[in-house]
């Protein structure tokens, strides 16, 4: 009982707390599902925020309209594609893959392996370039090598 | 030489792109609402003399104009005179949204600054600014015939962007 009283005064304060944000509903599920779908999308007004994150006032609105929709019982998907119709795939912090995107999806990839294979090529060169010393090259670097002099 | 090639001409590559990466606004996001049709609204108007509401499809058959502003929009103030211009050249109708805005605000701002609309729609919890993808007060859309977004202007309209993009476009979806 006492535990109960504690969580319910807890919850007050929190809720005290966050009076500004006037949640349309009460219902945790659907505050929870909000902020999954929020932290996914970017706030446009302060690019480097997520929705969820962002106080700017559009991020407000826009939260406020995923609360109702999800109240209304759209699916997560559907959800997405109302934010993207409107705002494009910018508002997505990932992107989905179609020919606009290959490019900043597989860059990354490309780059590494280019590196990767760059590196390769010019140790193997260097080897290859050690190996091809010539019959008197070869006499000298022994001479110099058991500290000798000609 | 050949050694140095290589070097260089990663740098070059590199140089392009950050010149083109940097030369672009990345606060201009493009708007998938480009050559798809105006999303209905029925909103209460400004100055309700003419009639109670708007809506887009009141503008069917003709090319138009619509500029997302606001009293409390500083950017707004800068794109004022360049309207008014355009509004005075009688061109295509000018129609403002007045975007989460207070009425008497608003009145008070056309007043004073001169109305370049020949109506504002009261746009005041910004749902409808939603559906345009609205994100940056002002914005303007050029909208055809049909009820065609053709381009959208995010951020002021400047006697460049007027004379370069949208006068062309008005001249072009007329015809």
């Amino acid at each position: 009982m006492r535990v109960l009283f504690g969580l319910v005064i807890a919850l007050t304060v929190f809720a005290a707390h966050a009076g500004n944000a006037q949640p349309l509903s009460n219902d945790p599920v659907v505050e929870q599902r909000l902020l999954s779908i929020a932290e996914e999308l970017r706030c446009l007004v302060c690019q480097n925020e997520s929705l969820a994150g962002s106080r700017a006032d559009l991020a407000q609105d826009l939260r406020r309209e995923i609360r109702e929709l999800i109240v209304q019982g759209e699916s997560d998907a559907e959800i997405m594609d109302f934010l993207v119709s409107r705002y494009g795939d910018f508002i997505r912090y990932r992107p989905p893959m179609k020919p606009t995107t290959w490019l900043l999806w597989t860059g990354p990839y490309v780059l590494l392996i280019a590196g990767l294979v760059g590196l390769v090529c010019l140790v193997h060169n260097r080897r290859s370039l050690a190996m091809t010393l010539s019959p008197e090259q070869q006499r000298q670097a022994a001479v110099l090598l058991s500290g000798g002099r000609e | 030489m050949k050694r140095l090639l290589i070097p260089l001409a990663l740098f070059l590559g590199l140089a392009v792109f950050l010149a083109i990466g940097l030369s672009r606004d990345p606060r201009e996001v493009p708007s998938p609402l480009v050559g798809k049709p105006a999303p209905h609204f029925i909103l209460p108007r400004l100055e309700p003399s003419a009639g109670p509401t708007f809506a887009p499809s009141d503008m069917y058959g003709r090319v138009w104009l619509l500029n997302v502003w606001a009293s409390w929009c500083v950017s707004c103030k800068e794109e004022h005179p360049v309207l008014l211009e355009f509004a005075r050249s009688g061109e295509v109708p000018l129609v403002g949204l007045d975007y989460k805005d207070q009425p008497v605000d608003a009145r008070r701002w056309l007043t004073e600054m001169g109305n370049p609309y020949v109506m504002s729609a009261i746009d005041a919890d910004g749902r409808v600014g939603i559906n345009y993808g609205v994100y940056g007060v002002p914005e303007t859309y050029v909208i055809d015939k049909a009820g065609l977004i053709r381009f959208k202007q995010i951020g002021p309209v400047t006697t460049e962007v007027l004379r370069t993009k949208i006068l062309p476009l008005i001249k072009d979806l007329q015809r």
